[in-house]
């Protein structure tokens, strides 16, 4: 195809993936550069988890039955807290701009920065998650489920999520709104996940709650992205 | 051409008096239908041999939930007829759904509750239908937000148009992993409406009725909210003049 590709200004020489690819790995120099905030997203996970034994009860009898709860709902507010920064510093510098002008599928780049935020955010999430169910009182047998759900889970968060990022891009204080939006989109990641995570703990079969968070994890992945590039286009107009 | 008649419908004129003339026909059809089952509902249909009086509240709380999801089906379509074709008058049609449609949803849940204070035990219980509203009810309220977030209007219908097609592809996959959720959960048994065997007669033609009169009640507000919003939005427009001084 790129022997062939007409020299017209404007039509990419690169192709779509060596492009996305080229996007994954800025985001994540970016990213490695401040690595202070990397952190952020895991030490609020880590500071609600540890409300709730405060809150509830100390006792991991009374604890083991909420940790799928606690590290679900923890996940998700980790997640969307991460959410606000996706598209916000290169809609500031002018880059997301580029990026819908430089004639590439703006679907692709816009997929490569969600892989990039699920890995600077989604990943670590996935490994705090069993941790938390272990201090929770949770077997580590079950350890392994837990962390495979939250894996999964955490993939369709964050490209649920970017809708929403991208939806709120040019909206004054666009925080409150963004988890309005955001949370309706999430309710069936929660459901599923919490759901597989309580089963790994009980130590029941938990597969079919994890097909079904890939399931969603999918779907995300192939339609996401389309409808965050259609959004991110209308806020730049 | 068969056409014509879509490419008026993008004329902001043309349905504009194409409502004014529509409006009473659907106020008087609905003012009908509602009538008839109410009557029928409330006076005429016996008293439910398990649920006594307190049923009756079923002719407005299923006609409700019923639309709540309706409207936020016709507000999908109009973004995607807007996003798609460009059409102001479809953008400005679901903008006019947005607040009716949380409207509807909340007296769905109201009503649900009443009903279910004294027939459930409790007026709030965590059932998937309930939580299926409940998240309905927010999606409405995200797109109301979002409208008034942006001050570009045009922008605005097109950045609303999008999560509006988005929300009506979350609705299924809510729709069932609630009640997945709570085949896998095991709550207290629950009266279900579903589990009655059959209706008679008298309380399904009201009821029926109730139902249409509905759908013809939220043409009519839609139509008197669609001119609003086109006044708001044409303002500036030399049509306008000629249509409100006429």
């Amino acid at each position: 195809m790129s022997a062939s590709a007409p020299l017209v200004p404007g039509y990419p020489q690169t192709p779509a993936l060596t492009a996305a690819r080229l996007v994954l790995s800025r985001d994540m120099t970016l990213a490695f550069r401040r690595a202070g905030e990397l952190v952020q997203p895991l030490i609020f996970f880590a500071i609600v988890a540890t409300l709730f034994p405060l809150a509830i009860t100390p006792e991991k009898s009374g604890l083991r039955v909420v940790a799928p709860g606690v590290v679900w709902v923890a996940a998700l507010l980790a997640s969307l807290l991460a959410l606000e920064f996706l598209y916000r510093d290169d809609a500031h510098d002018g880059a997301l701009e580029q990026f819908a002008l430089s004639g590439q599928s703006l679907t692709w780049l816009l997929f490569a920065k969600s892989i990039a935020h699920w890995i600077l955010t989604g990943l670590p999430l996935a490994i705090m998650g069993p941790l938390t169910a272990w201090s929770f009182g949770a077997n580590m047998s079950a350890l392994p489920g837990v962390f495979i759900s939250v894996l999964l889970g955490s993939i369709a968060l964050s490209l649920f999520g970017s809708i929403g990022a991208a939806l709120t891009l040019g909206v004054r204080r666009s925080g409150v709104l963004l988890s309005i939006l955001t949370l309706p989109l999430t309710v069936p990641v929660l459901i599923f996940g919490a759901r597989a995570t309580q089963q790994a703990i009980q130590g029941i079969d938990y597969t079919a709650g994890a097909q079904l968070l890939g399931a969603l994890a999918i779907l995300g992945i192939t339609l996401a992205p389309l409808a965050a590039a259609a959004a991110v286009r209308i806020s730049l107009e | 051409m068969a056409w014509t008649w879509f490419h008026k419908l993008g004329s902001p004129p043309y349905v504009f008096r194409l409502a004014e003339t529509l409006t009473p026909w659907f106020w008087w059809i609905s003012a009908v239908l509602i009538g008839y089952g109410l009557i029928g509902g409330l006076v005429i249909s016996p008293a439910d041999y398990q649920q006594g009086e307190g049923y009756r509240i079923l002719y407005v709380h299923a006609p409700t939930a019923w639309m709540s999801l309706q409207v936020y089906v016709v507000m999908a379509v109009a973004s995607a007829v807007g996003l798609i074709w460009r059409i102001k008058v479809a953008h400005a049609a679901a903008a006019s759904c947005g607040s009716m449609g949380a409207t509807f949803t909340a007296c769905a849940l109201a009503t649900g509750s009443l009903w279910g204070g004294p027939m459930w035990g409790t007026y709030w219980e965590w059932d998937p239908r309930i939580i299926f509203e409940l998240v309905l009810l927010f999606q409405f309220l995200g797109y109301v937000g979002l409208r008034a977030a942006i001050d570009d209007k045009q922008r605005a219908d097109r950045i609303c148009a999008v999560l509006a097609i988005v929300g009506v592809v979350n609705i299924p996959i809510i729709h069932y992993s609630v009640e997945w959720w709570n085949s896998l959960h095991q709550t207290a048994s629950v009266m279900k409406l579903g589990s009655k065997p059959t209706m008679p007669m008298s309380m399904l033609m009201p009821l029926m009725s109730m139902f249409l009169g509905y759908v013809a009640l939220f043409g009519a507000l839609l139509l008197t909210r669609l001119r609003a919003e086109l006044l708001s939005r044409e303002r500036s427009a030399s049509w306008i003049r000629e249509a409100v001084h006429a």
